[in-house]
């Protein structure tokens, strides 16, 4: 988007977090036709938070033409059911409600937030379902979003940054669907037609493959009649099939893509882990100490604090289905390059071989854990975990269990996890940037 | 506009995008000026047992002399590296060890500082502040470290961004001599030029319980956070706050201004200078009638410029406006878009003055004016989820001369707005006399040197 003028603050959904003191109620059941819903009564405030998530982000644009999922996703506003998009837009604004939607990897999202008021909880509610169960995918409607979709490419290629990280993903997961980059390419964005969005309609966007996140100022009743709802127009249909393993590298490799930028932007890692992996807290908490903990971890401390190389240095993992990316990144002044890289090397292989210290562990856990009710507290953040949990079958008791995973890790476990599961000497390195 | 962030993520924001109606069960605000001057303003929110602090000092990017650009930032950088009692980093570590999440921005008019943490943890977060508001210890090798971090972020977000750049020139040609028209992180010739001397008298001037306020939201009662406040802040004496002289901003004819650099799309800022609620010398009105103007034109799938430029002529993929209502000086409404391949960037301007024009000619109708004001209204519950953004703006307003109360009377002075009033700010303002065009001609992305994938095939240029 354009840099300086958005006219929404964007708040910063900072990472991690840990201590409930009383456990989130959140009722769980499946719609009459299979979709699955997430509910939390929440009181506090005359509103409604839906996330709408489906099996049908970029991962599944494997056999069909690269970029379809987002497209797909993207055309369900753009006219449905003999409204055309200014219709659609026209009615969500004048009963105040807010609508967007989003496609990774992994998911689909649709995301609306409402008054509860039913004056306006209702229409925004009915239209949605619309958009959901009758998309228009009409020519004209194609056209212009393929257009759209085609320039936000050349405003990646116009970004370090993103070249880096689109050539991460497609080093890292070579012959994988994770390779997809959710904003496709030209050509297979050129070769969408109508009927192929149809289809990719009919298959993923169906109950079945769908999640149901709602909370907010309305009783489980009313979220139940919801829910039949917003799906009740779609077919049951069929959940997607398992996403492939991913293939672990054999080697390093190191990519160099020249770019005439000030700074480089590297991008370096590996696969990584799963949402539902049994080493997710030891790795997790572990990294804390490596690159997640903000200004605190070695990563920064390194290579920001103790030598002013980097405005921003992390190390992340982000669980997916299968195994999602293990990041890390930096960018610094062109010159630089081999001398951050060479710090960033040797924290990471001094932290694969000995762990965290006790002490480093300890601080690990005590932000983890005391931070804990910062990560839900707001209908915001609580809908996406209930997303969450819903999409990836975590158990519903997985806020409440938070705090106890994050605190029964040991050192050892981590050190365990990090050596069986992080390979320095089999990293790539994507490096882009100028002379 | 832009806020800086010290780490982590930068909120770009055109305007306060809504504030508060009262509701029925509204909140319950409650303020306090401590003997010392320091104000402390406490809204509670008991939804979940957290709490927000944030303390906002009246100073920022417009506040900076010529050839100290960046000052305020760089300030901001070198408060988290130690005082009398803290080592550098160690303010970071506390917070951390507590579980919570901090961070700090710098805006042309305040710079600010904020700690998230689980209720009870309140008073650590106060000591720590009070501390660093008058025994910051800056050292010259601590300086010589973060001045580069500073640079790499003034690389990272301006200078390898062609549309931050061409917001940047924008800036500058918009409001020439006056402050408004340097950038917050500073000219890079500035940063060089910086010392820690320079910091340690801008800290001097500025760091003091008379220049800030206190903002609080939270499950929290507010006697009690009075009480700490009291306890932790009440110690210091007021300081003797220098006088600032502002330059006017002078404009007689429409500026213009093009950037070219290496890039891929064609990019446009149009601006206006208007009035702010804060310095505005029209009708009280004026400020939220152009709020709803903005609002026409800009925010979202049903605003005018998405649905005629984005859908209806496709002459843009993308469009946005941003008018900060509550900035402190003369400000300005700001309209954006790049064009559609095919569509050049005059076309751009011309659809952008043609929907100007209609403004200026016919009234906004009774079901927009209507949409406008409910979208609004439903924000403003909206952003009431995030105790954050709460702060934000009772922060935001008290600290460029508003009131914490306008947070409630927004929604009303907005709901009064007529259609003539929109008619009539359109007509006053947008106008060429006050208009700015900064333009973004890309050239070819060439890069030296080799392209090379050790231990592969793969080759690419950009």
């Amino acid at each position: 988007m354009p840099q300086g003028i958005k006219s929404l603050i964007v708040l910063c959904l900072l990472a991690a977090a840990g201590v409930a003191q009383a456990g989130l109620p959140i009722e769980q059941w499946e719609t009459k036709k299979g979709a699955q819903v997430l509910f939390v009564e929440s009181r506090g405030l005359p509103m409604v938070q839906f996330q709408l998530v489906f099996d049908a982000g970029s991962a599944r644009d494997v056999g069909r033409q690269a970029g379809i999922a987002k497209l797909t996703n993207q055309m369900l506003k753009q006219g449905a059911g003999g409204l055309d998009a200014d219709d659609i837009a026209t009615r969500f604004g004048d009963v105040g409600a807010q609508f967007s939607v989003d496609s990774q990897r992994d998911m689909a999202t649709l995301s609306l937030r409402s008054l509860s008021d039913t004056s306006a909880l209702d229409p925004a509610v009915d239209l949605l379902a619309k958009i959901l169960a009758s998309p228009s995918f009409s020519e004209k409607s194609l056209q212009r979003e393929r257009v759209r979709a085609l320039t936000r490419l050349e405003l990646e290629r116009q970004s370090p940054s993103e070249i880096a990280q689109r050539r991460f993903y497609e080093r890292l997961f070579a012959g994988h669907p994770y390779q997809q980059y959710p904003s496709g390419d030209a050509r297979g964005l050129k070769a969408i037609g109508r009927k192929d969005l149809v289809d990719y309609h009919r298959q993923y966007y169906v109950a079945a493959n769908a999640v149901i996140a709602i909370i907010g100022d309305i009783s489980q009743r009313q979220a139940k009649d919801i829910a039949e709802r917003l799906v009740g127009g779609l077919p049951k249909g069929q959940a997607a099939p398992p996403i492939p393993p991913v293939p672990m590298r054999k080697s390093a490799s190191r990519e160099y893509i020249a770019f005439p930028s000030k700074q480089s932007h590297i991008f370096m890692g590996q696969p990584g882990i799963k949402r539902k992996d049994p080493d997710y807290f030891p790795l997790y908490v572990g990294n804390y100490t490596l690159g997640g903990g903000g200004l605190v971890s070695r990563l920064s401390e390194e290579v920001r604090e103790k030598k002013g190389l980097a405005y921003s240095v992390y190390s992340y993992f982000l669980p997916m289905r299968a195994l999602g990316p293990f990041t890390v990144g930096l960018q610094t002044k062109n010159s630089q390059i081999d001398k951050a890289l060479a710090i960033v090397n040797r924290v990471i292989k001094e932290f694969v071989e000995t762990g965290p210290s006790a002490e480093e562990l300890d601080a690990a856990k005590k932000n983890l854990s005391g931070g804990f009710p910062l990560r839900i507290d707001s209908n915001q953040k609580i809908a996406e975990y209930l997303a969450l949990i819903g999409f990836y079958g975590l158990p519903l008791s997985y806020l409440d269990d938070f705090v106890a995973k994050v605190e029964a890790v040991t050192v050892e476990q981590v050190r365990d996890a990090y050596r069986r599961r992080v390979h320095p000497e089999r990293m790539l390195t994507v490096i882009v940037g100028g002379k | 506009m832009f806020r800086l962030f010290k780490f982590g993520f930068v909120f770009v924001s055109g305007l306060l995008v809504a504030c508060a109606p009262s509701m029925p069960e509204g909140p319950s605000r409650v303020e306090k000026v401590l003997a010392n001057g320091l104000k402390v303003i406490v809204q509670p929110d008991h939804r979940a047992p957290v709490v927000v602090s944030q303390i906002w000092y009246k100073v920022g990017g417009s506040y900076e002399p010529d050839g100290l650009s960046g000052v305020s930032h760089v300030l901001e950088h070198m408060m988290f590296k130690g005082t009398d009692t803290l080592k550098p980093g160690e303010f970071s570590r506390i917070i951390a060890a507590q579980g919570g999440r901090e961070n700090a921005f710098t805006s042309r008019d305040y710079t600010a500082y904020y700690q998230r943490l689980e209720k009870s943890r309140l008073p650590i977060s106060f000591r720590l502040e009070a501390d660093r508001m008058r025994n910051l210890k800056l050292t010259s090798e601590e300086f010589a470290k973060e001045i580069k971090v500073v640079m790499e972020e003034r690389r990272l977000r301006t200078e390898d961004k062609p549309e931050s750049l061409v917001y940047e020139r924008f800036m500058h040609t918009a409001f020439g001599e006056n402050t408004y028209g340097q950038p917050v992180i500073g000219w890079m010739k500035d940063l060089k030029s910086m010392s820690v001397g320079d910091l340690q008298t801008w800290y001097e001037k500025w760091y003091a319980p008379n220049n800030a306020t206190l903002v609080v939201v939270g499950d929290v009662k507010p006697a009690e956070v009075f009480e700490l406040a009291d306890q932790y802040f009440g110690k210091y004496q007021p300081s003797m706050l220098p006088k600032l002289v502002q330059r006017p901003v002078l404009q007689q004819q429409t500026r213009r201004v093009s950037v070219s650099v290496p890039a891929k799309v064609p990019y446009l800022i149009m601006g206006f200078h208007v009035p702010s609620a804060a310095l505005s010398t029209g009708p009280e009105w004026e400020p939220y009638a152009l709020d709803v103007l903005a609002n026409v034109l800009g925010d979202g799938d049903s605003s005018r410029l998405s649905r005629k430029l984005v859908r209806g002529s496709q002459v843009a993929v993308q469009t946005g406006v941003g008018y900060d209502w509550a900035a402190r000086l003369q400000t300005l409404l700001m309209l954006d878009a790049n064009p559609t391949p095919g569509h050049s960037l005059d076309e751009i301007e011309q659809a952008l003055l043609a929907e100007i024009g209609l403004l200026q000619t016919e009234l906004v109708s009774p079901q927009e004016l209507t949409r406008i004001k409910t979208q609004l209204v439903a924000s403003d519950v909206y952003e009431r989820d995030s105790v954050f953004y709460q702060a934000m703006k009772i922060g935001q307003l008290e600290t460029v001369g508003l009131d914490a109360g306008l947070v409630e009377a927004y929604i009303k002075r907005i709901s009064a707005v007529t259609a003539e009033q929109v008619r009539q700010v359109a007509k006053k303002y947008l106008v060429p006399a006050t208009m700015t065009v900064a333009r973004l001609n890309p050239l070819p992305i060439k890069s030296k040197g080799a392209v090379r994938r050790l231990g592969g095939r793969h080759a690419t240029r950009y």
